[in-house]
């Protein structure tokens, strides 16, 4: 290992420009006689817009242009997965204008678009802008949407986007016929608001001579963003329209989707002839960032009398929102119930799963993405199916896991695991919670009178997201491969574009890292170039734990052919045998003789052609590779968390976080370590301090940081990582994925471990988040009963 | 429209603005700073701290006139020349950002506590910078920056 290549916490690359405030994110960047634009927004869930009258905006000071739903007549905002029911039936899918035509469906819905010369004239116009509505119910509660009444669409019958399943149901409950023990549970997987810290925003801008747009837009994929907003809402051809995503502030996957107000600016920009300019407040972030999770589920469990676990029937309802966001169909179908047989050797499961319309914030994949729930589901299941049954929390677990000789190992429900070993997660995992200490530290509490709890978490998810054809099996309307081109400069250097983003993930350091590795350059004359669809040939962005398990490998293979043609190139001057030249730390040597060229000499000779044999050889040394993955990758491992409570307030402190985590081979251990911190802060967060309420006429109670708990540095611990390798056994860099894990482990360790630290008091069980008065509640809950002895 | 004079990062700056206009937006768009973010409107997330006079502030929370004839440090101006600052280094150094949205505030803020508290503890450096939201590192590395920068600065 050199200290740049595969294995070394390199310090990033990235951190000179970020430190120094030197960042360059979308709302920093000035176009020369920019505008602004204003969103109107709805106020009310769900109405019909009777009258809109936008006379007295368009004449306000400053204003450039106002435009509605009536001007901006373009395509709907596409999904780009289709998922079909039981029934055959494709899944509902309504239309969906990037400025409202005659009907808002949530609160922050776009109604109307007012560009001015500052943003203060254009919020002040928006004031002018007459709305009547026709205020009509709102269709917030899942269960009562779909009990039909009030439709969010008229198209969509009791609010159902689709009712698909997954397994046999009859051969699953002919297993629970035989079970000896059923473990039941009730679930709700509270929404959150994913908060990437930099709001979203989006400049627009056309250039009349070369007939070009560019959109600048604080997104995770610009491709994507590309291809739905350029072939499916206004249908500029690719080769006019660039959409840049320079540095952006973190995505967590509210960045993926392609939102109305890229759409809007890039519309607007050659009506008013100048670019147009729009960032969100925090609280239309709130608003209009698509939401994470929102699941209510029942599930059981059977088992036979040594705790072997038999079958799992899991019925789901998950919340769509107002719209189809992006990806949302399929974060709880193929990205949730896929997953249910976890880490376990559960031999039956069927999984039926209804999404549902609601006059609320579309609801689409938040780090992790149907893996935290299918992970929060089991966990939970499997820690009481633990305790009515008298089974320790380990050995529960040990008893059903996959055995590490298992893989490739076949799940019923679809996936095929390649690698994993998940006794060695949970063992070390163990060693570093110091589990045998547990009991002393438990006792020690309960002197001091406080309650003590340790909580178990034994996850797997699938991410390196995704081979094309097993998705394109499942409904998506995209291909998930990835793109890579390393352009060697003449004098030696090298430059790569790569079709993966960062937001926060650091390739700039990791990819050059494999760069440096292969190639043997130094760091410094290595450049990752991202985010420009004008550079990079193509993408599908970051997301689902995929840039180095998808992104990676195609730089690799990009890499693997300019090492081939760099040794047709030194066999030429070297005059050798093709298949006599072997590269090694950055040279070309003969094999058996001490006739050698160094990468950088290669690189010259490349642009330097003077005597290249034309018919066999090409000048330059520039190499473009796409890279489909054979297979999901399967990051797994053991989360364990203690907590301490204190019963008079409720007051749940986290003593302990022990992650151990199976993510493939490690590039870069201190960014490996840094992702899983942060992955662990949401999951934390999700568990104990996050919650999206809406009240029932669809008014988000929790629209800014003064209402929605998000998790601040005194809300947490100093956390224990480490890792417990297996090796991706379908990809040449044996890697996994690290972007999810912590936020798909910690959050049923967290209510396990308030579950167990509360046992004691029979209480059973307990909702996120476990705020301190839920906690307290509970805790009076359960002495009620005593007191009434 | 009034006009403002303050030091910026050591230089002199005036300009015409309006009485509204926030530090903030003095900052990022008058003099183009834009190290200095902005990641809230409810004065909750710090992504928006500079330094006015040696002290931490959120520049969203104060008007540009309310500086007048004040000394403000902005990230921009904390390194000296091409030698970063003891806590930039220490945040390089310990991975203490990712996507660095939250990093300016974070480093002036922290150098702020160094300032008054030469040596916190972890529990005095996590309660220092409850005014300041991280989405991106679960905090564990910037308090681990911080320390080390205590032992640098
Ligand atoms: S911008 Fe959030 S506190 Fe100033
Ligand atoms: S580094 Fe991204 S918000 Fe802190």
């Amino acid at each position: 290992m050199t200290d740049t290549g595969i294995g070394a916490s390199v310090k990033r690359v990235e951190d000179a420009r970020f430190l120094t405030g030197r960042g360059s994110y979308t709302d920093d960047l000035e176009q020369p006689n920019q505008t602004y634009a204003y969103i109107l927004r709805s106020p009310h869930a769900h109405a019909a817009i009777t009258k809109l009258d936008v006379s007295a905006a368009k004449a306000a000071p400053g204003v450039v242009a106002v435009f509605t739903g009536e001007d901006m007549q373009v395509g709907s905002i596409p999904c780009g997965w289709q998922v079909n029911s039981k029934d055959g039936e494709p899944m509902k899918e309504p239309e969906h204008p990037p400025l409202a035509k005659g009907k808002v469906r949530y609160v922050g819905d776009q109604i109307a678009v007012v560009i001015a010369e500052s943003l203060a004239e254009a919020k002040a116009a928006a004031e002018a802008i007459e709305v009547d509505y026709d205020i009509q119910p709102a269709v917030v509660d899942m269960n009562k949407a779909l009990a039909g009444g009030t439709l969010v669409h008229d198209d969509a019958p009791n609010n159902l986007c689709y009712d698909w399943e997954i397994g046999d149901a009859a051969e699953v409950d002919a297993a629970f016929a035989n079970a000896h023990h059923i473990s039941k549970i009730d679930i709700v997987n509270n929404r959150v608001v994913p908060n990437a810290m930099e709001p979203r925003a989006a400049v627009g801008a056309y250039d009349k001579a070369s007939g070009e747009y560019t959109l600048y837009t604080t997104s995770q994929n610009p491709h994507v963003i590309r291809l739905l907003m350029g072939a499916f809402v206004l249908q500029i051809p690719e080769h006019k329209l660039r959409v840049v995503a320079p540095d952006v502030g973190g995505g967590f996957g509210s960045k993926i989707y392609h939102y109305a107000e890229e759409a809007i600016v890039t519309w607007a920009a050659p009506k008013v002839g100048r670019p147009v300019k729009w960032t969100a407040e925090r609280t239309e972030s709130f608003l209009t960032d698509a939401h994470g999770r929102d699941h209510i589920t029942h599930a059981e469990l059977a088992l036979d009398e040594n705790g072997k676990f038999l079958g799992l029937k899991v019925d789901t309802i998950a919340n769509m929102g107002g719209y189809l966001s992006t990806f949302a169909p399929c974060v709880p179908t193929y990205l949730y119930a896929t997953l249910l047989a976890g880490v376990y050797t559960t031999p039956l499961i069927h999984a039926n799963v209804r999404a549902v319309f609601t006059n609320t914030t579309p609801v689409d994949a938040y780090r992790g993405a149907g893996r935290p729930e299918a992970a929060y589901l089991l966990e939970r299941l499997v820690d009481r199916a633990a305790r009515e049954m008298g089974i320790a929390q380990d050995e529960i677990r040990k008893r059903n896991f996959i055995p590490s000789d298992a893989f490739p190992y076949q799940t019923p429900v679809a996936l095929q695991y390649d690698s994993g070993d998940y006794m060695a997660t949970l063992e070390k995992a163990q060693g570093m919670a110091d589990v045998a200490g547990f009991p002393a530290r438990k006792a020690a509490s309960e002197a001091k009178g406080k309650l003590r709890g340790l909580g178990y978490s034994t996850y797997v998810e699938a991410c390196g997201i995704a081979p094309s054809a097993v998705v394109g099996s499942l409904g998506a309307r995209a291909g998930l491969f990835e793109s890579a081109n390393v352009r060697v400069n003449p004098t030696g250097s090298v430059t790569v574009f790569t079709g993966s983003h960062s937001h926060g993930q650091g390739h700039e350091t990791t990819f050059a890292q494999l760069v440096s590795d292969t190639l043997g350059l130094p760091l410094d004359q290595i450049e990752i170039s991202h985010g420009d669809t004008n550079k990079v040939a193509f993408g599908m962005g970051t997301y689902g734990s995929r840039s180095l398990a998808v992104g990676g490998e195609a730089l690799m293979k990009a890499m693997n052919k300019v090492i081939d043609k760099s040794k047709k190139i030194a066999a030429h001057v070297l005059e050798a045998a093709e298949a006599d030249i072997e590269f090694k730390d950055g040279k070309f040597t003969v094999s058996g003789t001490d006739k050698e060229m160094a990468f950088g000499e290669v690189a010259l000779t490349a642009y330097v052609p003077h005597n290249f044999p034309h018919e066999t050889l090409e000048p330059g040394l520039e190499e473009q590779a796409f890279y489909d993955p054979m297979n999901f990758t399967y990051p797994g491992g053991c989360h364990i968390v203690e907590v301490e409570i204190d019963p008079d307030t409720g007051v749940t402190t986290i003593e302990k976080v022990s992650a151990c985590d199976d993510v493939g081979r490690v590039i870069n251990p201190m960014i490996v370590a840094g992702q899983t911190h942060g992955g662990l802060a949401q999951g934390i967060g999700q568990a104990m301090l996050e919650g999206c309420v809406y009240d029932d006429d669809g008014q988000l109670i929790t629209g800014s940081y003064m209402d929605y708990t998000m998790p601040r540095a005194d809300d947490l611990p100093s956390f224990d990582t480490d890792t417990a390798v297996t090796l991706c056994a379908h990809n040449s860099l044996g890697v996994k994925g690290v972007g999810e894990t912590g936020a798909i482990g910690s959050p049923p360790a967290v209510i396990n471990a308030i579950v167990d630290a509360l046992s004691g008091l029979g209480v059973t069980d307990m909702t996120m988040p476990a705020t301190p008065e839920k906690v307290w509640q509970a805790i009076q809950d359960a002495k009620m009963p005593m007191a009434a002895e | 429209m009034p006009t403002v004079s303050m030091t910026v990062n050591g230089q002199a700056v005036t300009g015409d603005i309006e009485a509204r206009t926030l530090l903030v937006e003095y900052l990022r768009e008058n003099l183009r700073l834009t190290g200095t973010h902005v990641g809230c409107d409810t004065s909750q997330c710090g992504a928006c701290v500079v330094h006015v006079d040696g002290k931490s502030v959120k520049a969203c929370t104060m008007l540009a006139a309310q500086a007048e004839g004040s000394d403000v440090l902005t990230i921009e101006g904390l390194a000296d020349g091409d030698d970063l600052h003891p806590m930039q280094e220490a945040f390089r150094n310990n991975h203490g950002l990712q996507c660095g949205f939250c990093t300016p505030g974070m480093v002036m803020s922290a150098v702020d506590l160094l300032n008054h508290n030469k040596n916190p503890s972890e529990g005095e450096i996590r309660e220092w910078l409850e005014g300041n939201i991280c989405r991106c590192t679960g905090y564990h590395n910037i308090v681990k920056s911080i320390q080390e920068a205590a032992t640098k600065m």
